[in-house]
């Protein structure tokens, strides 16, 4: 589904963010991207969703490289990915349930059917009795679950998220969590970007650490076999130890 | 298909309505914009409807003239006849109307007040007179010119005299001003172009954030464009109406001064407002113009708007 390849990626202002980093992610996968802020892990998912391209390396979803991606198939191209915001992203002159509407409107599904599937998403989420609120009469939570109904309402094959629990306490955190981990178990492939580590030990899932730009650490369930499951294996031991401590 | 097609319709509906709703939240903003558009839009149109009103009112002077053809003072009333005669048997004339010498003197007395210094003169100075009327075909400058030089050849006449230059003054000037006119128009047009375009820019500064949302969840940029046309569309149709109100309240408060100024000259003239026609033009030119400036700020800075 995802697939690095020796991606580098250099901002403007000289920062280099990446410096050669290289993973896979299968189709079907839950993946957490970890490692403290300014690793890395907000570009890897902004070189996904597009909105960044590498300096150098190669980036693959769906077996396409998307360094074939012209601005023109961008719009497109984002309709197959649901992203989740840490600060949702809603906009808040319109209800709730027109802001989970707003990728079924742009990708012009007929009106019946976008109500159908926006009551389904917001009933996936459990609210669905505030499809009429504003999003700033919510709580930090429901808005973020209000994100995550309109990053999944369009059926996306990929959910991808930045810090979806950063600006929430930990029951909630644990909530939303368990959100993705029931779009995962549909089969939907959920990369989340989370510096929480101590809420993704309670997730027997793939993890890809990340530190000062490089990918020091791959652990999880769903690893590759030979040579990279080896090195993983130790790696994953030493992601273990410092997470511990 | 048909059901695409009526998504796509209700989708633009919406936007429509949607678009008209959000600048109603700020309606003051909204109505200066449109106030601002109603008088670039209301200066030129003005302008035209005076320029209009004027050619109606001089355009059968055109038609009007005679060409008064002094005969010879020794042509006598037969041959004055005879003339008068040929020249009812030539086709670019509609009448001739003879008046004698004698006839002539005695309408001068009457009308000039002057009799008693007339009665002073032994002999009558005055000509007899054949006044020719083209008909409407030849009536055109060129007709009138090319008439004068064939009555002017032909025996025993003296002058012919054709008063078309002021006329021909008239027209050069009005013709001046309908470029001037045309002219304002197309600056004062442009203006509203700019005007619009600059509002929409600063809308699309507003909604920044909300546009960056549009594209994260892969809305294009005709997608994110669309309400903003929508945008311009309403500052031209509302600029438009303005205008239209303004010109046709300018009319009212003349249409009585220049109605009196009209009847002093014996005039049944009355000044015109616009049409229905030309109003509906008016409206789909501020329509297309608010559109257009729309287009290309949107275009642009829509364009720019890349979430980060």
């Amino acid at each position: 589904m995802i697939r690095f390849d020796q991606v580098h990626k250099r901002y403007p202002n000289g920062r280099e963010a990446l410096a050669g980093v290289s993973f896979k992610i299968d189709s079907g996968e839950l993946a957490f991207l970890t490692g403290h802020s300014g690793a890395g892990k907000s570009s890897i998912l902004k070189l996904i969703a597009l909105i960044e391209r590498p300096t150098r390396g190669q980036v693959f979803i769906n077996n396409q490289n998307t360094a074939s991606i012209k601005p023109r198939g961008i719009p497109q191209f984002r309709r197959l990915i649901g992203v989740v915001f840490q600060d949702h992203k809603l906009l808040h002159d319109r209800p709730v349930a027109d802001n989970v509407a707003l990728p079924l409107i742009i990708a012009g599904v007929p009106k019946r059917e976008i109500d159908k599937r926006v009551r389904a998403a917001l009933d996936q989420v459990g609210l669905l009795s505030k499809e009429k609120c504003r999003p700033l009469e919510l709580s930090t939570g429901e808005q973020q679950r209000v994100g995550i109904a309109r990053a999944v309402v369009a059926r996306p094959a990929l959910l991808i998220a930045d810090e979806p629990t950063g600006n929430l306490d930990p029951d909630l955190a644990l909530e939303v969590m368990q959100l993705f981990k029931r779009f995962n178990e549909v089969g939907v492939t959920v990369v989340i970007a989370t510096h929480d580590v101590h809420l993704i030990d309670r997730f027997a899932a793939r993890r890809i650490v990340l530190d000062d730009g490089r990918v020091t650490a791959q652990t999880g369930p769903l690893l590759q076999t030979g040579a990279a499951a080896a090195s993983s294996a130790v790696a994953s031991s030493a992601a273990a130890t410092s997470a511990a401590s | 298909m048909f059901g695409g097609l009526q998504t796509w319709l209700a989708r633009h509906a919406q936007t429509l309505v949607g678009s008209l709703g959000r600048m109603t939240q700020h309606p003051l903003a909204t109505l200066m914009t449109m106030a601002v558009i109603a008088v670039a839009l209301a200066l030129p149109l003005f302008l035209n409807v005076l320029l209009q009103n004027t050619r109606a009112a001089t355009a059968n002077w055109n038609q009007a003239f005679d060409l008064s053809v002094y005969l010879d003072k020794k042509t006598g009333s037969g041959r004055t006849e005879e003339l008068a005669k040929q020249l009812r048997a030539r086709p670019d004339v509609a009448a001739v109307r003879v008046i004698m010498a004698d006839q002539a003197l005695a309408d001068f007395r009457d009308a000039s007040g002057f009799g008693k210094a007339l009665d002073a003169l032994t002999d009558n100075p005055l000509p007899n007179t054949l006044v020719v009327t083209p008909t409407l075909v030849a009536s055109s400058p060129e007709g009138t010119g090319a008439l004068k030089t064939s009555i002017a050849a032909m025996p025993d006449v003296e002058t012919v005299q054709l008063d078309t230059e002021w006329v021909q003054r008239l027209n050069a000037m009005l013709d001046i001003l309908r470029r001037v006119v045309w002219l304002t128009g197309g600056l004062l047009d442009l203006s509203v172009v700019l005007i619009v375009g600059n509002t929409i820019r600063l809308d699309i500064l507003n909604r920044r954030a909300e546009i960056e949302v549009m594209k994260l969840v892969g809305a294009t940029d005709g997608f994110a464009r669309r309400p903003f046309l929508y945008s311009g569309v309403w500052y031209g149709l509302g600029g438009g109406l303005g205008a239209l109100i303004v010109v046709a309240i300018a009319v009212a408060v003349l249409a009585g001064p220049i109605a009196h100024l009209a009847g002093l000259y014996g005039s049944p003239f009355r000044l015109r407002g616009l049409g229905l026609g030309s109003a509906l033009g008016i409206l789909g030119l501020a329509v297309g113009l608010g559109w257009l400036g729309s287009w290309l700020a949107a275009t642009r800075h829509i364009r720019a708007v890349e979430p980060t």
